[in-house]
């Protein structure tokens, strides 16, 4: 959990240049947005996250003058749904690339992407082990930098290209068992990351 | 809820990356909605995506969006709007999970269940896709021919329970299939086995319950 009492540290990241910020700075950041809607602090978080966002939309292969648009309705939306974030349940980073999925999907489709109720968020949010999601997030960076490049490859080809297992085996021309089974190898290299601190002691 | 089968690696991570078609990631929040232990699993799915967006190159943005988006919330009455919810839960039939609730018009039993053979019927999303999309009534000891997948395919049981060479498939559970597998379900509970399904590929009746189906239905 976040111990830290709201406020505590806001000045001292607010002092911080935009380089020296690292992923639980910005969760902090994006926790104090939660409790108190604060221009100042939702600007900052926008300069590090709009052009972030938009490559995202960029490379699921939306134009740019329709990416654009659509970065100004997720971070639009991350002002205004903010209230909703909880610092000990995800990263900022993992919680605004689910509002920039949700929203390019539901453009790209004309169709609300199915989503597990995010209101269960809040009831399961004080589960033991949930506390260390900003440190979690650096680990699951290195990580990803050390996965074999086939892994890294089906992965990128998920979340950046928003490609189907049938997809990806036709464009790389491999049966979609071993699509699949790359995909499952990543998976389980990053859950003993993720679970690792979890089940140590 | 006592859950026995889980979600692949393979489909949670492509949920979590968006690249499931509609039907497939209707069965997997659904599933999420039912199981802590797969949506723990999402999460992690989730952050992955959140680690990828923090390493992308910053893509150039135009001067004035922050200052467009700081005009928009200014506007009082436009602050704070409550985004379109799915169907209340506590209104809704708890049969239902929650994720599925805006696409049904009410209880189970009340649907235009479409019969295609005696036995068997079923009830389509309200989407056009690649794959199939549907819930599936069958009666009890109703068996179906083998048969294999030609792609991904996600069965999650909401009523009833059937067995397979795999296992028994009761409320809760989801039978994650690929092309990989061949399998003969066997409705084996008293009352109907109401499923919702999904597949990926373009349909060619390899789906379960498909071989019964195809004759009847003429694709």
């Amino acid at each position: 959990m976040n111990k830290r009492p709201p406020g505590d540290d806001v000045d001292n990241i607010i002092q911080l240049k935009q380089a020296e910020m690292a992923s639980a700075d910005w969760s902090n950041l994006l926790g104090h947005l939660a409790v108190k809607p604060d221009k100042r602090l939702y600007a900052r978080l926008f300069s590090h996250f709009a052009p972030k966002v938009k490559a995202y939309i960029v490379r699921l292969g939306v134009a740019l003058a329709t990416a654009e648009e659509l970065t100004q309705e997720v971070m639009l939306s991350v002002w205004r749904k903010a209230h909703m974030y909880h610092p000990e349940k995800a990263a900022a980073s993992t919680w605004i690339f689910t509002l920039a999925r949700n929203q390019s999907i539901d453009w790209m489709r004309k169709q609300k992407y199915p989503q597990y109720s995010l209101d269960e968020w809040s009831e399961t949010a004080s589960e033991p082990g949930q506390g260390e999601q900003k440190v979690l997030s650096d680990r699951i960076a290195a990580a990803i930098k050390l996965l074999p490049e086939k892994q890294a490859q089906v992965i990128y080809m998920s979340y950046f290209e928003g490609r189907s297992h049938g997809d990806i085996a036709g464009r790389l021309d491999i049966p979609l068992g071993s699509v699949k089974s790359r995909i499952r190898l990543a998976s389980e290299k990053l859950k003993q990351i993720w679970g690792g601190d979890r089940y140590e002691h | 809820m006592n859950i026995n089968h889980h979600l692949d690696d393979a489909t949670l991570m492509s949920y979590s990356a968006g690249s499931l078609s509609q039907g497939m990631a209707l069965v997997v929040a659904s599933h999420l909605a039912f199981c802590s232990a797969c949506r723990e699993r999402a999460e992690m799915n989730d952050a992955v995506g959140g680690v990828l967006l923090e390493s992308l190159d910053a893509e150039t943005i135009e001067d004035d969006m922050l200052a467009a988006i700081l005009a928009q919330i200014d506007e009082p009455l436009e602050r704070r709007i409550v985004e379109p919810r799915q169907a209340i839960p506590s209104l809704s039939d708890p049969e239902i999970p929650v994720p599925l609730n805006e696409y049904v018009s009410g209880p189970l039993d009340q649907l235009e269940w479409k019969r295609i053979v005696p036995g068997v019927a079923y009830y389509d999303m309200p989407w056009q896709g690649r794959g199939v999309s549907r819930l599936l009534r069958i009666a009890p000891g109703k068996s179906m021919l083998t048969h294999t997948h030609n792609g991904n395919e996600l069965t999650l049981v909401l009523r009833g329970s059937f067995s397979d060479e795999v296992g028994r498939f009761c409320r809760g559970d989801i039978a994650d299939l690929d092309d990989q597998i061949e399998h003969q379900p066997l409705v084996d509970s008293d009352e109907d086995c109401i499923c919702l399904i999904a597949t990926d590929a373009p349909l060619r009746f390899t789906t379960l319950f498909g071989k019964l189906v195809q004759p009847m239905t003429g694709f």
